[in-house]
């Protein structure tokens, strides 16, 4: 195993958590949590495959991922801005949903329990897991990107300047004539775009959609946000430390060296230790969670 | 304030009804059924015969412990959103207590040390994340969630590595005092799970109830969850309840375990939980953390997962993980608009 084919393979399984962590950053710096990006990216997933297997397009399949996507953000946000509900029960609730209603659609679309039909994707068919095939998808440029650019948005744009505003101390935001809802929902309908991304790129590159595909993807992402302390950057080399250890582990599986398990609990073991201060404390956006009259 | 509460708690349920028959029904319309029809198989399968009405006794038993364990970290102001992990570390650890003991034992002796130990399995996964919060901060939302998926992995370790027998995903079986199911006593209930764990989730609904609504320490709980600062001023170790409550919490989700563990299938297997952890969030929820609305919300829920076993041949049962979810957001969306409407009624 070549250093070129252990940094694809990195970078491979590091492009969803990169786009769904992204996209955590926004939410939870408007001060929303982030706990349905599990939901955003099988949904993603799931509306990703259908619109490209109707549409004949991966492209079409990447509209109709967003279209998904956007809307349980803002099923999200509408339940938790204006009906001020309990941002943790929703974010669970969005998750168990979006099982439920994938798994029930494959049924009624697909007639099957288990996965869809084979449905176009990026590239050639079987282009191998080399370089190339990685260079050839559009979604690998845009998880890479969407990094700096959200970078720019939060930090140098009049958006992000409020996205953080209302993250931190929406009261003062309202006082200086800023509508906090307006921005929270545009936030979570980003968070939902990029993190319907990171699943369609899962549906996509393996040509199908199955049921419960991201397996937690979605979770690594949140707690790569958390250990990136809420920062594009940061949270993004968290997203490709964990894809590290995976790829890692996938190479010594043959030599048992180190269980899968035990790799397993790395994003979420570093995820603690970072929430209990050990290297320094992660401090959460102050409004985080919290309603606005 | 009595009739308030009451107001309080039936309100946002009605909601909740009616947005999931509304999406209940597009589902099943949209699979080109009846709705009436699918309805009644639903109420046949579970409530209509011994054997369904067994099955969501089971279900409903595993999914009280569960509850509980949520509403009592919930009262003390904490989101426990790791019952799944400690429901099954109670699993695995009164199984390991399980294979140890002699086979000879009376009942009345193990039933005692499988309590004990389902409740430190759950109990030691569930108090880390309190020390953490009290020690440091660390939000309990987060550090449960990332325990689940450590416990869980340790917990798949474990079995694979060591206690599996080969070919399954489970543990050898175990002998000593298995615990007698309903249809020993009760013949219609034959083939179904429910078994004599469900007493001891009566047991445990009462003993909760008791400890928040009549002791000192549910007392200092329930004041620590409604303000911290004022309980804290009061003279109330916030750090300490904190501890106390998950622990109390994920002790309770572990004694969950044993209904499967002891009560059903006599071994553990890898995965047992399989989301009666998450449940427990909906079942508080909607019952209102009180653990009389815990056992009634634990029916419901029960009754809608096997109701989707009973309709599964018409349409996909998947259809009640959906309505579950739905239940879960209307109650979740309806709960403050319905307090402030209250309040300004007033």
């Amino acid at each position: 195993m070549t250093a070129l084919a252990f940094a694809a393979q990195t970078l491979r399984i590091a492009i969803p958590y990169l786009l769904a962590a992204v996209g955590g950053v926004i939410s939870e710096r408007s001060g929303l949590i982030a706990l349905g990006l599990e939901g955003y990216m099988l949904g993603g997933a799931f509306c990703g495959a259908v619109a490209s297997f109707y549409g004949g397009s991966a492209w079409i399949g990447l509209a109709g991922a967003a279209v998904g996507g956007v809307a349980l953000a803002l099923l999200y946000a509408a339940t938790a801005i204006r009906f001020r509900a309990d941002q943790v029960v929703v974010g669970i609730a969005i998750n168990l949903l979006v099982i439920g209603t994938t798994r029930f659609f494959l049924r009624l679309a697909f007639h099957s329990s288990a996965n869809s039909p084979r449905v176009p994707g990026f590239g050639a068919e079987r282009s191998g897991t080399g370089v190339l095939s990685l260079a050839g998808n559009p979604l690998v440029w845009v998880a890479i990107a969407s990094v700096p650019i959200v970078a720019w948005l939060l930090y140098r744009t009049p958006f992000g300047l409020r996205v953080r505003a209302v993250g931190e101390h929406p009261d003062a935001a309202t006082s200086v004539g800023i509508r906090v809802p307006r921005v929270r929902y545009r936030a979570a309908a980003l968070s939902g775009v990029l993190a319907s991304f990171g699943g369609a790129y899962l549906a996509l590159d393996q040509h199908q959609f199955s049921a419960e595909m991201t397996a937690g993807r979605g979770f690594i992402a949140l707690a790569a946000v958390i250990f990136g302390r809420w920062d594009p950057f940061r949270a993004a080399l968290a997203c490709v430390f964990f894809a590290a250890a995976e790829s890692l582990q996938i190479q010594l599986q043959g030599s048992q060296a180190i269980p899968s398990q035990f790799v397993e609990m790395i994003p979420y073991a570093l995820t603690i230790v970072a929430l209990a201060g050990v290297v320094g404390r992660a401090v959460p956006p102050a409004a985080l969670g919290r309603p606005v009259e | 304030m009595r009739r308030r509460a009451a107001d309080e708690a039936i309100f946002p349920a009605v909601v909740a009804l009616l947005v999931a028959a509304i999406v209940g029904d597009a589902l099943i319309l949209s699979f080109g059924q009846n709705p009436g029809t699918v309805y009644r198989l639903l109420i046949e399968g579970t409530w209509g015969n011994a054997y369904g009405l067994g099955q969501v006794l089971y279900k409903a038993t595993t999914l009280t412990f569960t509850g509980l364990a949520v509403a009592v970290g919930l009262r003390a102001g904490l989101f426990n959103i790791g019952a799944e992990s400690q429901l099954a570390a109670g699993g695995f650890v009164a199984a390991l207590v399980g294979l140890v003991l002699p086979s000879g034992l009376p009942a009345l002796v193990t039933l005692p040390l499988y309590v004990l130990a389902a409740a430190a399995g759950g109990g030691a996964v569930g108090v880390l994340p309190g020390v953490l919060k009290a020690k440091f901060g660390a939000h309990e939302v987060i550090t449960t969630i990332m325990l689940n998926f450590i416990v869980l992995a340790l917990l798949n370790y474990l079995t694979a590595a060591h206690l599996k027998v080969p070919g399954s995903l489970h543990t050898a079986e175990i002998h000593a005092g298995a615990l007698p199911r309903l249809s020993a006593m009760f013949a219609p209930f034959h083939g179904s799970a429910a078994n004599v764990v469900i007493v001891i989730a009566a047991a445990a609904s009462v003993l909760t109830g008791w400890f928040l609504f009549r002791t000192r320490r549910g007392f200092e709980l329930r004041a620590a969850g409604l303000q911290p600062e004022a309980a804290e001023y009061g003279g109330v170790n916030v750090g300490g309840v904190w501890t106390r409550a998950l622990l109390l919490s994920g002790a309770l989700a572990g004694i969950g375990g044993l209904n499967f563990v002891l009560g059903y299938k006599h071994y553990y297997e890898e995965a047992f939980a399989s989301g009666a952890g998450f449940l427990g969030i909906a079942v508080a929820i909607v019952g209102r953390n009180h653990p009389l609305g815990v056992v009634l919300a634990a029916l419901a829920f029960a009754t809608i997962s096997q109701g989707g076993l009973a309709v599964n041949a018409v349409v996909p049962k998947q259809m009640v993980d959906v309505l579950q979810a739905v239940v879960i957001i209307a109650v979740a969306a309806s709960v403050p608009g319905v307090r402030r409407m209250l309040r300004t009624a007033r």
